[in-house]
């Protein structure tokens, strides 16, 4: 069963149709890549994904599971975590407190136990702090774990941000442009992470880059998206050697 | 009879707050603000006009005349010193600050003119109507306020259209950014709306005191707020919005205060704004703004 | 790990040391005879302002909505522990029992209140929010004015026209008496009991803010989109920070409501200009800095008191205070100013570039 299925999918603004017939399945343990020229509608299809959109036509299952028109967090406590293209931290709170907001869900006591100081409380701090600590440790952030977010340079707010979405304990994990800003040698270390994450976490991956270095350097499939519609998906090296593709970017 | 009677002075009660509302919803539209001080820019216009005609005997237009050009250029002021230097901060520091104001205005008000109620002076020349064989008594203050504000709406209308001040101020309050990069100096922009409200306020000012004529350092600010929540839910940036709010507001506690119970009646107006937001959360014409995710 | 834990308790640590520093020192100053009978009247009422202040935050500061109805809250909390006062004079004699009992209801009731408004309210935007909270403070305001609340030998009579209407039989008593609100309420307040429930707030509030709700709520201020993305459901957070907020004011309200003889509701007392005041202690302290609003609390209410030599002048000078501080505080070119200065002093300490980029 595949990881991730979507079929039809389609969504229109005003009138315009931003996402038209959108058809991806990725396997489990896949590192895809959704590429296309700016406008494409890539972001739209990974709002339509997590919930922020719902879909006017089309299914998405998620490891056999129907998530269709579901809200964010149904969808997220159903496995699936994402990052943003503008990066989304908690600003005002610490490195650390961002990701135990990650551990939520999975590391519960009431707010009574919480305002009263129950045992409970110190346990499940504990855990959380152990388990955020772990998380941080895995991208090299564990020194500034009581930094403020927004003190962080900017590679490492969107090392946090991963870290973060990770902590949501996913299956598939959707990165909207991660290599976004960076230098070479950033984004060179940034590729290394994905990988090292895939292969930990045992994580699918889903990524959307106009990075080619990255997309070809780690992304096993694609999907090109053009004008809302699916141009064209395979390979990664057959995909990157398709002249309709590359007209799409470079225009005729 | 009676109810028509009602109705008319709702609706002159409401044009009043129309024209408030409309200082608020282009400062809001255009500036991106606030005003918490606007309420009480129209007690300083009252108290302008008292002083010119009951203290100093002036004519009536040479108050109105003076209370304008007062309340303009406290308006312009108090944008320069406390709103100017706030751009780009949060929207609630700039909020306290024009809190801060509106508290300066009416303390200041207060140390000149101790905190008595007043007696205003009408500056409405105009004789009432007496219709229907007398049943139905129209003041001549109401008439006036309705042509006031009818002659506002439509000429600031105009103005927004059709001169160049008036677009740029259209521009400004759809992408700032963007007017400043086809050469709008926003700066000024923004200073000529708040003369535009502030002369507006002053005028409210001159009708609302002629009306209901009780003037302290208090006086602006429940019509203030009850303005306020008219250009909210008129939709609050849009011009006829701000008309569609005062007038329904003003209708709505007249009428109340009629037939329900005088203090109610401001419990029946807010309602009426809750319920409005829970359906339609922009306001009647409001604009919906959708986030980027 | 253990050096963030106690960084977070000292700071706690130091807030509750300064309470009850204040009420130390007011203690030895009020033995020794030292208290004017002016600033004794002012002790309750500081205590009261405080709490407010405080509860407040956690929804501007730390939920990060703006509410200009929390007076609204504490007329609920006050006139509905008034009223249990005042009802169980015949089974509770004990002022002390009434007036414990009084708190818990008061409270709860400005809870409810608080999850009711906050259902439909919580949803609109930023400025929508504020008129609307505006809008319901005023409403309950209203409200309470026509209220008309009696007691017999047949149960309770209930009216909002007026004390006839009732139709109370000769023996039954009036309560809730309209504009007139609620009268013969024992003065159970002191200033030690408004110390202990200020304590009780901060314990509340500031265990809240350290724990996973806290970060939920804060979470939600920060990026809401981004809090939804990890699962974490925005309405539950909201209508918890608000209905806490607003039980917390209640529980002020009820202390204010037992320092009088009589509790009417008007626009001085619970008016859209006390919500404002409140917010702008709370704004002046430190938005999310708990500390800082008692602090802002205390003094700007009992400043304005001890300056009353100025007289006229004081209410215009806080007025130019507050806009000075604003501009100050938050101008983008006294930020800007502010932190070239931070960084020379930063690198004239530790002779390089400072830790944290």
């Amino acid at each position: 069963m595949a990881m991730l299925e979507a079929k039809n999918l389609g969504i229109s603004f005003g009138g315009l149709k931003a996402v038209d017939n959108f058809n991806l399945t990725i396997e489990k343990g896949e590192l895809y890549g959704l590429i296309g020229p700016n406008g494409a509608g890539k972001t739209t299809v990974f709002n339509l994904l997590t919930g922020v959109y719902k879909p006017d036509l089309g299914t998405i299952h998620l490891d056999g599971r129907n998530i269709t028109g579901k809200k964010t967090i149904e969808i997220n406590q159903a496995g699936i975590a994402r990052t943003f293209q503008n990066i989304r931290l908690f600003k005002e709170l610490s490195v650390l407190d961002n990701v135990k907001a990650g551990l939520h869900n999975h590391h519960p006591y009431s707010t009574l136990e919480g305002i009263f100081r129950l045992p409970k409380y110190y346990k499940v701090e504990r855990e959380m702090n152990d388990r955020a600590m772990e998380l941080l440790k895995v991208f090299d952030l564990d020194g500034e774990y009581d930094y403020k977010a927004s003190n962080l340079p900017y590679g490492k707010q969107r090392k946090l941000e991963i870290a973060r979405a990770l902590a949501t304990d996913p299956k598939l994990l959707l990165l909207d442009e991660p290599a976004a800003g960076m230098n070479p040698n950033e984004t060179a270390e940034l590729m290394e992470t994905i990988g090292f994450v895939r292969k930990e976490f045992d994580m699918t991956i889903l990524l959307i880059e106009h990075d080619m270095k990255l997309v070809s350097g780690i992304c096993e499939k694609l999907t090109v998206l053009n004008f809302g519609q699916v141009l064209t998906w395979g390979e990664t090296s057959e995909v990157l050697n398709d002249k309709r593709v590359i007209t799409a970017y470079l225009g005729e | 009879m009676s109810f028509l009677s009602y109705l008319i002075s709702g609706i002159s009660l409401g044009s009043i707050y129309a024209i408030i509302a409309l200082g608020y919803t282009m400062v809001y539209g255009i500036a991106r603000m606030l005003n918490f001080a606007h309420g009480d820019i129209i007690m300083v216009g009252g108290f302008a006009i008292f002083t010119m005609v009951s203290t100093l005997g002036m004519a009536p237009l040479v108050g109105i005349v003076t209370a304008a050009a007062v309340c303009t250029l406290l308006g312009v002021t108090i944008e320069f010193v406390a709103y100017r230097p706030l751009r780009g901060a949060s929207s609630l520091a700039v909020l306290i600050t024009a809190i801060g104001v509106s508290y300066l205005l009416q303390n200041l008000a207060l140390l000149i003119f101790g905190s008595n109620a007043r007696q205003f002076t009408s500056v409405v020349m105009v004789p009432g109507l007496a219709l229907a064989g007398g049943r139905l008594t129209i003041s001549g203050e109401t008439i006036v306020t309705i042509i006031v504000c009818v002659v506002i709406m439509v000429s600031l209308t105009a103005f927004i259209n059709k001169t160049r001040i008036g677009q740029a101020m259209l521009a400004v309050s759809e992408d700032r950014g963007a007017a400043t990069l086809m050469g709008i100096n926003v700066n000024k922009t923004i200073a000529i709306t708040f003369a535009i409200g502030s002369a507006l306020a002053a005028i409210a000012g001159a009708l609302l005191c002629s009306t209901y004529p009780s003037l302290t350092p208090y006086t602006g600010s429940m019509p203030g707020i009850k303005a306020f929540v008219a250009a909210v839910f008129g939709g609050i940036g849009s011009i006829p919005g701000a008309l569609l709010g005062g007038i329904i507001l003003g209708v709505v506690e007249n009428l109340s205060k009629a037939y329900i119970s005088s203090q109610l009646s401001d419990a029946i107006v807010f309602s009426l704004l809750i319920v409005i937001l829970l359906v339609r959360p922009t306001g009647i014409l409001g604009k919906k703004i959708n986030e980027k995710v | 790990m253990k050096v963030k834990k106690n960084k977070i308790l000292i700071q706690n640590g130091i807030t509750y040391a300064m309470v009850i520093l204040f009420w130390a020192v007011i203690q030895l100053l009020l033995a020794g005879g030292h208290v004017s009978s002016l600033l004794k009247g002012l002790l309750v009422p500081l205590c009261i302002y405080a709490i407010l202040a405080v509860s407040l935050n956690l929804t501007v500061g730390i939920l990060g909505e703006l509410s200009l109805g929390h007076a609204g809250f504490m007329c609920v909390g006050a006139f509905t522990g008034a009223f249990v006062t005042r009802c169980m004079e015949a089974p509770l004699p004990s002022v002390g029992a009434r007036f414990f009992l009084a708190l818990l209801v008061g409270s709860a009731v400005a809870g409810v209140f608080g999850i009711l408004i906050g259902i439909p309210v919580l949803r609109l935007k930023g400025d929508y929010l504020a008129i609307v909270t505006l809008a319901f403070g005023e409403i309950i305001k209203n409200l309470i004015n026509v209220m008309f609340i009696g007691r017999d030998s047949r149960g309770f009579h209930f009216s909002i026209k007026d004390t006839l209407s009732l139709g109370l039989e000769a023996d039954g008593e009036v309560i809730v008496k309209g504009a007139q609100g609620i009268t013969g309420t024992p003065r159970a307040a002191t200033f030690t009991i408004g110390i202990l429930l200020l304590l009780l707030t901060l314990v509340i509030v500031l265990n809240l803010i350290n724990s996973r709700t806290g970060r939920a709520i804060m979470s939600i201020r920060d990026n809401r989109i981004a809090a939804e993305s990890i699962g974490i459901n925005i309405t539950k957070y909201k209508l918890m920070a608000f209905s806490i907020s607003a039980a917390l004011a209640g529980m002020a309200g009820v202390l204010y409501a037992h320092s009088l003889a009589t509790l009417a509701a008007t626009s001085a007392n619970f008016g859209y200009n006390k919500s404002i005041m409140i917010l702008v202690f709370v704004v002046l302290g430190g938005l999310g800095n708990i500390r800082g609003s008692v602090i802002a609390a205390i003094v700007l209410t009992a400043l304005p008191e001890l300056l009353r030599g100025l007289n006229d002048y004081r209410m215009l000078i806080y007025a130019i205070v507050l806009i000075a501080m604003m501009l100050f505080n938050s101008s983008p070119k006294a930020i800007e100013l502010r932190s070239v200065v931070m960084d020379k002093i930063r690198r004239g300490q530790s002779g390089s570039a400072p830790k944290e980029v």
